[in-house]
């Protein structure tokens, strides 16, 4: 009987989580192309320095140490949740205890990582709450945002206790247990006491908690900020791999510039009128790339980049984590409707409507939040592209880069001077 | 430095000449034109003839690598400028590019493939730490000895292209003593002049971003802020000023301090 329930409730599961994912596919069919993925042997290895062994959080040692300690424990966790549906399925018990001694490990480490991940919950949850860090706050965080790290870190918490309740009665009720539990073989004989009936029940109380919890949990995370766990390891392959100065080339305006300066060209070029993009650079979510909508996806609003930004720090508009922000906001706004409409419009815009011109000049294109971000996400590649629409398709920079425009124009130089002049450092 | 004129080979008339020099000395817009930088600008090809780097300029013929109009989104300017500076190399088949401007460096060496070109590029941190471990370029280390140095990372050198470490080569060749900010190497805070930064005003805030970085540097007690870029240059100036410290603290690139330390 349990067996029919539980492989019902695991079916709900994964069918309400494919039909999340099926809708988020279709909005990344929205975006356009950012940059070919190859060199999967450099991408691999990023994967695995950023992200397994969690490099970049290392940037900030302590809350680094303690994000990496919830991560690594989640990695091994995860065997005994995997453990715990073929249970479920198949109405076996901790079935996986062939592994043997590799077993014993996995579970003994996962038993000390269910205490240390509580603890380090609880004290995440203290900093937010109580220490009002700066990077956690800021404008672009509202009520609703706090709620959602709010309900991930309980979710997270209950978890691991719940996990550790299992383990323990698991101990207390099974005098010839597999497996090893270090911290929670300490703790089973202060229960040693009870009635055997009291201790199963417990044990499968906190058995079908903690796996229910993981299914509600996977269903919370599409629309939550800590989607992050998902679309961390997959961001941080797909980042891409040529040096944080580089600017990706718009190869439509090259066509264009080579037919200007040579007109052989020309008629070739509009033989080739496909790849001329309805729009330069981005004005609204149907213009981004698929890397700017999965770094949407990512964050999960740690505020590292919007504390390193200059701008930001003293007092300017612009927030880089802020803008990585609205592209999922907008995205989540238009894009369903883009999905049945593609020439949908809500009169909106992200330039404007969401993402101040101010914001866009702000950025001194230092790289600060892109070297910061633990994932890769890069922030001025995206308001990079919106400047581009501002440009190209409007015309509307500031006044004072106009004239750098047409210095640069006329004479070579930013500056008004001329080009005669260009050796008279040599005096 | 003094303002006796020098000697700069210009690649058109070595070219007439029939001769093609080793390197193309990439002066940028600020070597050029802004009082300050052409300081510098004079003081790298000071250090270029005395180790007898076989290289010139361009002169007249360069132009702005496009790369400002580009980071404010003029995309069709700068591949305009890129394009024609890249016909310029291959007339003249330059295949190595010495540059002193961060902004100018990775354009060329980062930006400018996508469009042809095909040239070897180095920043002049990179060539010099070179010269000076083949042993083609020497210091003397008293002459600079002991003064309190900070260095600001420039942002197109550092987080941008990952040039932390030659740069510090060459600050303790010269047997300075180098005192770090807090924030340095990936650390570093912009002084914000990127992005095209430096040719407009800075959008309201709170403070300016080169008075928070000059604060950092003030903090070290440094007797000189040394710095590997023009516009990093400008707004330390600007800092200093600010602060009333010009007078007590030098603000100089590291090839003015070569320049005034080589034997």
């Amino acid at each position: 009987m349990s067996q029919i329930i539980f492989s019902v409730l695991l079916a709900i599961t994964l069918g309400v989580f494919a039909y999340s994912i099926f809708k988020i596919y279709q909005l990344f069919k929205l975006t356009k192309p950012a940059y070919p993925v190859r060199d999967f042997g450099k991408r691999i290895k990023r994967t695995i320095i950023n992200g397994f062994l969690q490099q970049r959080i290392f940037r900030n040692p302590i809350a680094g140490f303690m994000h990496a300690m919830v991560f690594w424990g989640f990695c091994i966790i995860i065997f005994g949740s995997i453990e715990m549906v073929i249970d479920g399925v198949a109405g076996t018990e901790r079935i996986l205890s062939v592994g043997g001694i590799v077993y014993d490990i996995i579970m003994a480490i996962g038993d000390i990582f269910a205490y240390i991940i509580a603890l380090f919950v609880v004290i995440f949850i203290i900093r937010r709450a109580v220490l009002k860090i700066k990077r956690l706050n800021g404008k672009e965080l509202k009520h609703k945002n706090h709620v959602d790290a709010y309900i991930a870190l309980s979710l997270i918490l209950i978890l691991m206790i719940t996990l550790a309740g299992l383990n323990i009665f698991y101990l207390a009720g099974n005098s010839d247990f597999v497996g090893r539990f270090p911290i929670s073989e300490l703790i089973a004989p202060m229960f040693a006491g009870m009635q055997p009936d009291t201790i199963n029940c417990l044990h499968d109380i906190f058995w079908w908690s903690h796996i229910l919890l993981i299914f509600l949990f996977a269903n919370i995370l599409p629309y939550s900020k800590h989607f992050h766990i998902f679309m961390s390891l997959p961001n941080v392959f797909f980042s891409r791999l040529t040096p944080l100065g580089k600017m990706a080339n718009m190869d439509s305006i090259t066509k264009e510039v080579k037919s200007m300066l040579d007109p052989e060209t020309a008629f070739a070029a509009s033989t080739d009128e496909g790849s001329v993009p309805d729009r330069f650079g981005i004005l609204d979510v149907e213009d981004i790339t698929w890397k700017n909508y999965l770094d949407s996806l990512t964050c999960t609003q740690c505020g590292r980049c919007t504390s390193v930004c200059p701008a930001n720090i003293t007092g300017k508009e612009l927030s880089p984590r802020k803008v990585i922000m609205d592209i999922r906001l907008r995205m989540k706004m238009k894009g369903p409707h883009l999905v049945k409409d593609s020439s949908y419009s809500d009169g909106k815009t992200l330039i404007r409507d969401f993402i101040s011109e101010e914001e866009i000049w702000a950025c001194t294109t230092c790289n600060a939040c892109a070297k910061e971000c633990p994932l890769n996400i890069d922030h001025p590649t995206f308001i990079l592209d919106l400047r581009r629409y501002l440009v190209m398709e409007e015309a509307a920079a500031p006044a004072a880069l106009n004239a750098i425009f047409s210095n640069i124009e006329n004479n070579g130089a930013p500056w008004q001077y001329s080009n005669q002049d260009r050796l008279n450092w040599t005096e | 430095m003094n303002s006796t004129k020098i000697q700069v080979p210009v690649m058109a008339e070595l070219f007439a000449q029939g001769k093609k020099p080793e390197y193309l000395f990439w002066v940028g817009c600020a070597g050029a034109f802004d009082a300050r930088y052409m300081k510098v600008a004079k003081a790298f090809a000071k250090i270029l003839n005395h180790i007898g780097t076989d290289y010139a300029v361009l002169g007249t013929e360069e132009s702005c690598t496009g790369d400002p109009a580009r980071r404010a989104g003029n995309e069709m300017l700068f591949q305009m400028q890129a394009l024609s500076n890249i016909e310029i190399f291959k007339m003249y088949e330059i295949k190595k590019i010495i540059t002193i401007c961060p902004h100018c460096y990775n354009t060329l060496k980062n930006e400018y493939p996508d469009l042809g070109c095909e040239c070897e590029v180095v920043n002049y941190t990179e060539f010099l730490e070179n010269m000076i471990k083949q042993g083609k370029l020497k210091i003397d280390k008293t002459k600079l000895a002991n003064k309190i140095v900070t260095f600001h990372d420039p942002c197109y050198l550092g987080r941008a292209n990952n040039i932390y470490e030659s740069p510090r080569f060459l600050l303790q060749s010269l047997g300075i003593n180098l005192v770090e900010m807090e924030r340095n190497r990936s650390f570093a805070l912009c002084c914000g002049a990127g992005g095209a930064q430096m040719f407009k005003d800075a959008e309201k805030g709170d403070k300016e971003i080169f008075i928070e970085r000059t604060e950092d540097a003030l903090k070290t007690q440094a007797e000189i802020i040394a710095s590997s870029c023009p516009f990093c240059m400008t707004m330390m100036t600007d800092g200093l000023k600010y602060k009333n410290k010009e007078e007590e603290i030098q603000n100089l690139d590291i090839i003015e301090m070569i320049a005034e330390a080589m034997i």
